[in-house]
């Protein structure tokens, strides 16, 4: 497993290579650079030679692959540069600074997602075409298919403006200053309850869905029929023995989620105004900020590629059937 | 002065519905979507007088310091040095912090700021300012004539990404004559020459080094410590929440009133509006239909109180002149008696806005008030469609050499109004048999491969109009290259010599004459159909006194607004 391990780790370099060299060409193809962006696509004829030692400055002028290797130099010194945008900080200052908040969203959402997804599924294998069945079934696909900018709004019209039990948006009060200690904390909460909420539905759907299917195959295997004939209780055969088997797939889903925890949900942070990762990639793609938006890139793809040999592993080390058919071969 | 209205479009009047919303997604946020020139010469209403509900009547109207006052904010701001960055939330606050030498009173004239007094040479090729005394930086500072040659000298360093290039590109020279006391050359005759020093000036001993080693942007003045000689200091700032600013006692005007500023940034204008509902901001612009319709109940009219004043920015409707069927005058005077502007009026904007018939806002001293708009004439258009050769097939369309007309109309993602305008339009043409094609574009795409290769046939767009009529990078025939704003390659001689002349003359008296002309001249040719001038809908706390609107809108006195002792609410700092 450690050569497999470490093969797939070599494999990993390549595969950075050519992904970012890809999405360099990729991103640059969008028409309209930076300097022209900023500095008024719409200025008179005579200020546009200023453009060019602008241009210079960025590196702008340079043929694509030249752009891309000083880029792939700076890069494997993890200098991710400065951002193209008139505040002009380093990449990794902005974006470890929207980081937290959403990598914090998206954690409780997930965990909040699976723990209610897994006994959602399992019993609604369990109970095929009951009424819980049903009633999950259209809840879960109501949630999915609901717009998640229009049940904020009414969230934050009910518990917002008509109930004002909740706070309608941002992350921290104005005061927040001036409270103590818990205050601030439960400030804090209050704030993160409705996107969490307005998250947490929409992405009910996915989870459940592949728990209740992946239940149902293991359920109609024949060790499950061997398990109740050894007169196992039905709490234990479901879930000790089957729960088990069934849970695999979701390891492997949750793997490769694993990067898509640093992606911000751009609805919900423009609807709530949540300083979060995805109005920064937003704003970086309208406004052409190359820096940020490689940055982004090859945290994303370090991440996933990272993500995905973790969930291979994992999944190894979990179904034996795995492991040894490897060692056969 | 102009900019393009796709910028301030977006964080003035998107139409966005709370609740069951039509909301077309997040902003177009290049600059978090909300883009336009500095608020000194940007944002203007007319001499009329401003369309408003009594204000409540000031129970007891004694000035009395303290308060916070909370704004919302569209978009992030970007820079807190505003010369180098053109998105409206960092003017805004950028007005905050610093003086420009001149600033806009109330009927948009001309008032003494960081200059106190100015005089053109008799050729309009030199103005001498002469500069307050005691006027101190917020680190204290002298504020001294170096510091506005040293702004000259900055935006126009080829190192300094500044959108304002521009506005100095007939400067020869800047030079100090005396301590308080600066002389601008101009290479020639310059009519916006005063308007353009509302600019913000900044501090020579903070911003030297780092403009000569082309460095502004990492200056600690841009992100962490700006200094500025404003009636605002800078307090503090979390990217993508807020912005806090604290009054400057010292102000060379007194301090102002209310002693907290605090912008939060709120990307949707749908949750902007919940937050004014539940009294968690205090000033937000509204939308139209939040106007009309869902502020009326007594609970927001006892907490707040509405304005509405002729804004700055106007839509049309242009061609592509190159394009055979549209150079024929005809079929643009057509086009437009076939569109019902008053409808479109209450269709987009529930009637807030008012008809345009020419470049220049209605009531400004170079709109020609005796120009009529075209007006909806349905049976005038098919006669002029007519007259120019089109005529129906059998299909019904309007049709030339066999050709059916038909034409795509573009315009940009991320505007409600402007979609809502193009169908009404596309509505419109098609009683007259033309067949119109709506396409969305994003903005960058839209004017990298549409606009500026001149590769359109029709567009709904908006022009800004700043406090100076000169227009002349939109209708002179020489500026129509690929990088020029003429882009629907307009070419009329008598309007290529007004615009000369309205800009070489520098005393409004004569340039009225020429402007008056230009307003008559484009009008009846009609290169572009111009729509609608859109209102701006401020609301303000009702607790918030002092706001006297007029042509230059709510924000000109900024400074004197005050909340009285008993009203104030927020009381921490």
């Amino acid at each position: 497993m450690l050569a497999y391990a470490l093969r797939r780790l070599l494999l990993a370099v390549p595969l950075l290579l050519g992904i970012t060299f890809i999405s360099f060409m990729v991103i640059h193809l969008a028409p309209g650079d930076p300097v022209e962006i900023q500095s008024g696509d719409m200025a008179e004829r005579n200020i546009r030679e200023a453009y060019k030692a602008l241009r210079e400055m960025y590196g702008l002028d340079k043929p694509l692959y030249e752009q891309y290797w000083n880029w792939l130099s700076r890069i494997v010194r993890l200098d991710f540069g400065r951002s193209f945008a008139p505040d002009g900080r380093p990449v990794l200052t902005k974006i470890s600074e929207r980081l937290p908040i959403t990598l914090l969203l998206n954690v409780v959402e997930m965990l909040i997602i699976l723990a209610l997804a897994v006994p959602i599924g399992v019993l609604s294998a369990t109970r095929q075409y009951s009424n819980f069945d049903k009633v999950t079934t259209i809840f879960v696909f109501l949630g999915f298919a609901t717009p998640d900018f229009w049940l904020a709004l009414l969230l934050m019209i009910l518990f917002g403006v008509q109930l004002g039990w909740l706070p309608i948006s941002g992350l921290r009060s104005l005061n927040w200053e001036y409270l103590t200690f818990w205050g601030q904390q439960l400030d804090f909460l209050s704030h993160l309850v409705l996107p969490v909420l307005v998250a947490t539905f929409g992405g009910m759907a996915g989870f459940s869905r592949y728990m209740r299917q992946s239940m149902l195959e293991v359920v109609r295997q024949d060790y499950i029929q061997t398990a109740r004939a050894k007169g196992l209780a039905e709490r234990v055969v479901v879930g000790k023995h089957a729960l088990r088997n069934a849970m695999l797939p979701i390891i492997t889903i949750l793997g490769l989620s694993l990067p898509g925890l640093i992606g911000g949900s751009v609805i919900v942070e423009w609807i709530f105004a949540i300083p979060g990762m995805g109005q920064l990639m937003v704003q970086a793609a309208f406004e052409r900020d190359y820096p940020v938006l490689m940055g982004n890139l090859v945290i994303v793809s370090t991440l996933t590629l990272f993500a995905n040999l973790a969930a291979d592993l994992a999944y190894s080390l979990v179904d034996p059937r795995i492991r040894v058919s490897r060692r056969r071969r | 002065m102009l900019m393009p209205l796709s910028r301030i479009a977006v964080v003035v009047a998107v139409v966005a519905l709370a609740g069951c919303s039509s909301e077309s997604g997040p902003p177009p946020a290049a600059r978090s979507g909300t883009d336009s020139r500095p608020a000194t010469l940007g944002i203007v209403a007319t001499a009329e007088a401003a369309d408003k509900p009594e204000p409540k009547p000031a129970a007891e109207a004694t000035k009395a310091f303290g308060d916070t006052l909370v704004e919302a904010s569209i978009g992030n701001v970007s820079s807190l040095i505003p010369n180098i960055t053109s998105d409206a939330p960092s003017h805004e606050v950028g007005d905050l912090m610093y003086s420009g030498l001149i600033s806009l009173g109330k009927n948009l004239e001309v008032e003494p700021e960081l200059a106190k007094s100015w005089s053109f040479s008799k050729d309009c090729l030199t103005l001498d300012f002469q500069l307050r005394e005691g006027v101190r930086w917020h680190d204290g500072k002298p504020f001294t004539a170096d510091d506005v040659v040293f702004t000259w000298e900055a935006t126009m360093n080829p190192k300094t990404p500044s959108p304002y290039k521009s506005d100095f590109q007939d400067v020869e020279k800047v030079e100090k004559t005396g301590p308080l006391s600066v002389r601008v050359i101009y290479k020639r005759p310059y009519a916006k020459a005063l308007v353009s020093w509302g600019v913000t000036i900044l501090p020579k001993h903070l911003l030297e080094s780092y403009v000569a080693a082309g460095k502004i942007k990492e200056a600690p003045q841009n992100w962490t410590a700006p200094v500025g000689t404003g009636p605002y200091k800078f307090k503090e700032m979390k990217s993508g929440e807020k912005i806090v600013f604290v009054a400057n006692t010292d102000y060379y005007k007194g301090r102002p009133a209310i002693s907290r500023i605090v912008y939060r940034v709120i990307p949707s204008q749908a949750t902007i509006f919940l937050e004014v509902k539940a009294q968690g901001v205090d000033v937000a612009n509204l939308t139209a239909l939040q106007y009309r319709r869902q502020t009326e109940y007594p609970a927001f009219v006892s907490a707040y109180n509405k304005y509405r004043y002729p804004g700055a920015g106007y839509t049309y409707f242009g061609f592509n002149l190159k394009d055979p069927r549209f150079s024929d005058r005809r079929v643009r005077q057509a086009l437009a008696h076939a569109i019902n502007k008053k409808e479109l009026l209450e269709g987009v904007v529930l009637g807030l806005g008012r008809e345009a018939t020419g470049p220049f806002r209605p009531g400004f001293w170079a709109n020609n008030p005796n120009v009529k708009g075209i007006g909806y004439d349905p049976k005038r258009a098919a006669e002029l469609l007519a007259e120019a050769g089109w005529k129906r097939n059998d299909k019904g369309m309007l049709a030339k050499d066999g050709k059916p007309f038909t034409f795509e109309l573009l315009t940009n993602q991320g505007n409600d109004e402007r979609k809502k305008v193009a169908e009404i339009i596309q509505a419109s043409l098609r009683e007259q048999g033309i067949g119109v094609e709506i396409r969305i574009l994003e903005w960058a795409t839209l004017l990298k491969e549409h606009i500026k290769k001149r590769s359109f046939e029709a567009i709904v767009l908006g022009w800004g109009t700043g406090s100076d009529p000169d227009q002349f990078v939109v209708w002179h025939s020489s500026q129509s290259g690929p990088d020029d704003l003429n882009h629907i390659s307009y070419a009329n001689p008598e309007v290529d010599k007004l615009l000369e002349a309205g800009r070489s003359a520098c005393t409004q008296a004569e340039r009225v004459k020429f402007y008056h002309r230009l307003h008559e001249v484009l009008a009846e040719d009609q290169p572009v159909v111009f729509l609608y001038w859109r209102d701006a809908l401020p609301t303000v706390a009702s607790r918030v006194h002092g706001i006297a609107p007029g042509p230059a809108g709510i924000k000109w006195n900024f400074t004197d607004w005050f909340v009285p002792k008993q009203l104030q609410r927020y009381t921490a700092g």
